[in-house]
């Protein structure tokens, strides 16, 4: 039992994560029918940010702004960091790709990972860097939070999980409550339709890209404060990222939330009951049987053609 | 082309271009109208050589190329050489390969590398002492084709119900699954099956007629196997030429170029998709055997993403489609990763590209003398402004010297020794000017070039030619990204377009 709750804690935290992910692919296939390839890079770029942002701040033994503030601040700048890197990718790789064939901007986007990859690699290693959260407030955000039967719920897990959901909450009201919200949604129903009711379809895009990337530059910054983080994590957490948004349905916002919660649950029990080395296998084979049986997710349409 | 290339030429002088918005006529179906643009040359004599090297068959060339590759170890003794032509004939195979699917199938096959590895394995398995089968060349070699090409259809049958992006994301999953199980593969269910992270080892090397080729004669790579993977690409290239000529090479095409109306012309579309996918993977697998037998053993580390890239660089840089583009894209980009391994070379291949690349976008004109100029003279003046502030900003010495290497420390500011600020900044801020460079016009683009040109010379000295193994890679990707960009088709890729 106790092994339960832990390993549903685990999952709960990484789904939530990958849930950030998956949004910022759900945001940008709605509207450009792309697959960003490139967002687990950026994902990785952001928990860099914020690495950068916490030793200017002074480094998590010495931090020269109380805890929260330093939580809050690392965020923002890994979330401003990403954006900006979202709408430079989105103007130089995609936006001359716009009228191209389908297959060109995948092709580009599969450039742009690599290129963020390595580019990180080149300026900072591949050494792991620890954010060391450990240390924050001599290890509060550990030892405090709340007990469920014999299991500890550190405070640091809830803080990840609360303002996970506290961003989407805030995306969700973003997309059904303004007008740009409706902007989006009406651009991602039909492109044409929407610039013709004169929409500015560019700013759509580049905002689906400031959205999706600010989102992945937070969950960068999660993933970092539970677990070292180096210039490689971007491609399997892309992967996950976009695993959980088509399980939920590609496209759609509760979906993401879903699939991503899904995705972390089957990733925690895996390795939790399985086995650590074959629990990606698992996942990814979940996945084919998934997309053989429901291809457009738990909460898409199906996607019909018209001629 | 040529029209476009006065056009811009005019918008880069600011003169407003009147032909910028002469399309075809009201009444003038563009495709038609614009025939003339698409099969007339080149005019002058160049356009006279082009129109005559047209009409040499496909064949004489294959034939020249073949000779003039199979001469190559006649002209070079040395070991490493023989090994740089083996490898850039394997990446041509699979460059091939990578082309039915890409390039005449227009899928998106991101497990390719998975086939290429299922291919090694499997000939390792029938081959090694592992398992004891030592089986005949002639039988393991076709049966690791035809295994790889199962593999693909297996792959390839969620196809069937998959559209467009997901048969990308599923080959990429198939791709993280063989990687998975041949890393985990000393413990499947408990049975150590083929050696996990150690691989196989102890591969036979290939024997022809009861013969066995040894891999190197007195430590130098055995030319034997060059001449072998020389045969092996004649055979795929005109096996895959004479499929593309076939009814089922057209149907592809036509699958390429809009699915929904391949299918309702009644071609069977799933069935097209899996065979460019079983054919892909067979050629792949193939190439796989060929390099087990080499090396003698098989690891999973071979098969990583970054192989996929160079792959997939190799096809787009040529130009997907055309098979004579895949082959130079593959040598380019062969010949331009082995350049990179070695400062020496890598120095000198960066100051002759950008010189060449000058030369190529300004021609031989006032603007090329000034900018050449302008960036040589910017480079004294700093060189001489940081040495004359702290004499240690000046005082590196280049990566493995040479005489090039001793004048552009010269010229380039090389610091003893890097704050590790520097790096990043440095780095970034090129990007962001090369960027740049590409939204400006006219002077202004100009004057940001030369500091641009002299950023790009401190970044390769310092911050790339220390790290050659990331460099190769950050290459790759901005070359993928570059060429999609401005060239989709690639150096000779068919132009393709949208019929609306």
């Amino acid at each position: 039992m106790d092994t339960f709750i832990q390993l549903t804690i685990n999952g709960f935290t990484l789904g939530s994560v990958y849930a950030l992910i998956a949004l910022g692919y759900s945001l940008v296939y709605g509207i450009l029918k792309l697959l960003n390839f490139a967002h687990g890079d950026v994902f990785m770029v952001g928990s860099f940010i914020g690495f950068g942002a916490l030793q200017l701040l002074g480094g998590s033994t010495a931090p020269k702004v109380p805890t929260w503030l330093l939580l809050v601040l690392i965020t923002l700048a890994a979330m401003a960091g990403c954006a900006l890197l979202g709408v430079v990718i989105e103007r130089f790789a995609y936006r001359p790709l716009r009228n191209a064939p389908r297959i060109a901007p995948l092709i580009s986007a599969l450039g742009v990972s690599f290129f963020l990859a390595y580019s990180m690699q080149l300026m900072f290693g591949s050494e792991q860097r620890d954010y060391d959260a450990f240390s924050l407030s001599g290890g509060a955000l550990f030892f405090n939070g709340f007990d469920i039967g014999n299991v500890r719920v550190p405070l640091l897990r809830i803080v990840i999980v609360a303002s996970a959901f506290a961003l989407m909450i805030v995306l969700w009201l973003l997309v059904t409550r303004t007008r740009t919200g409706k902007a989006m949604r009406a651009t991602s129903y039909d492109r044409e339709a929407a610039a013709m009711m004169g929409i500015d379809v560019d700013r759509v895009i580049v905002f689906a890209f400031v959205l999706g990337s600010a989102l992945a530059g937070a969950a960068g910054v999660m993933f970092a404060l539970r677990a070292p983080t180096d210039v490689a994590i971007g491609f399997l957490a892309g992967l996950k990222g976009f695993t959980a948004a088509v399980i939920g349905g590609i496209g759609s916002i509760p979906g993401a939330m879903a699939g991503g919660l899904i995705l972390g649950f089957a990733e925690a029990f895996t390795q939790g009951y399985i086995s650590t080395r074959w629990s990606d296998l698992l996942v990814f084979v979940i996945l084919i049987a998934f997309m053989l049986v429901r291809p457009q997710g738990l909460f898409g349409k199906p996607d019909i053609k018209k001629v | 082309m040529a029209d476009e290339e006065t056009r811009r030429e005019r918008l880069e002088e600011g003169v407003p271009a009147a032909s910028a918005t002469a399309g075809p006529q009201i009444g003038v179906d563009e495709w038609v109208a614009r025939s003339a643009e698409r099969r007339g040359g080149r005019g002058g004599r160049l356009g006279v050589v082009e129109a005559r090297l047209r009409t040499v068959p496909w064949w004489a060339w294959l034939t020249l190329f073949v000779a003039i590759v199979a001469a190559l170890p006649v002209g070079f003794e040395s070991g490493y050489v023989r090994r740089v032509a083996f490898d850039t004939v394997i990446f041509m195979l699979l460059a091939l390969g990578l082309n039915v699917v890409v390039g005449w199938g227009g899928l998106l096959d991101l497990g390719y590398v998975a086939f290429y590895g299922v291919g090694a394995y499997t000939y390792a398995i029938l081959s090694a002492d592992r398992y004891d089968l030592h089986l005949p060349v002639f039988v393991s070699i076709p049966a690791a084709a035809v295994v790889g090409g199962l593999v693909g259809l297996l792959v390839g049958l969620p196809s069937r119900r998959l559209v467009g992006d997901y048969l990308a994301i599923v080959t990429l999953f198939f791709f993280q699954i063989f990687l998975t199980v041949s890393n985990n593969s000393d413990s499947i269910f408990g049975e150590d099956r083929a050696g996990g992270p150690n691989g196989i080892l102890n591969v036979e090397p290939l024997s022809l007629f009861g013969r066995e080729l040894p891999v190197s004669t007195e430590g130098i790579f055995n030319v034997a196997y060059l001449y072998v993977a020389l045969a092996f690409f004649v055979v795929v290239f005109v096996a895959l030429r004479l499929a593309n000529a076939s009814r089922t090479g057209r149907a592809w095409r036509s699958l390429r170029e809009d699915p929904l109306a391949a299918e309702l012309m009644g071609m069977p579309v799933n069935w097209l998709k899996l065979t460019a996918f079983a054919f892909g993977a067979a050629v792949a697998a193939l190439t796989g055997t060929l390099v087990t037998a080499l090396n003698g053993s098989v690891f999973p580390q071979t098969f990583e993403f970054p192989l996929l890239i160079t792959v997939y660089t190799m096809v787009i840089l040529g130009g997907a489609g055309s098979q004579a583009g895949v082959v130079i894209g593959a040598i380019g980009i062969s010949v331009l990763l082995e350049l990179l391994r070695e400062p020496g070379d890598s120095r000198f291949l960066f100051y002759v590209l950008s010189v060449l690349a000058l030369v190529g976008t300004l021609r031989f004109s006032r603007r090329l003398a000034i900018v050449l100029g302008g960036t040589l003279a910017l480079g004294f003046v700093v060189h001489s402004l940081a040495g004359a502030i702290d004499g240690s900003w000046t005082a590196g010495a280049a990566r493995d010297g040479g005489r090039l290497g001793e004048w552009a420390t010269q010229w380039v500011v090389v610091p003893s020794s890097l704050a590790s600020w520097v790096t990043p900044v440095s780095y970034i801020g090129l990007v962001a000017a090369v960027l740049t460079l590409t939204l400006l016009r006219g002077r202004l683009r100009l004057a940001l070039l030369v500091p641009t040109l002299y950023l790009a010379a401190f970044v390769w000295e310092n911050v790339m030619l220390a790290k050659p193994e990331p460099t190769r890679f950050v290459v790759l990707g901005a070359i993928l990204i570059a060429v999609m960009v401005a060239r989709p088709e690639g150096v000779l890729g068919e132009k393709r377009v949208e019929i609306v």
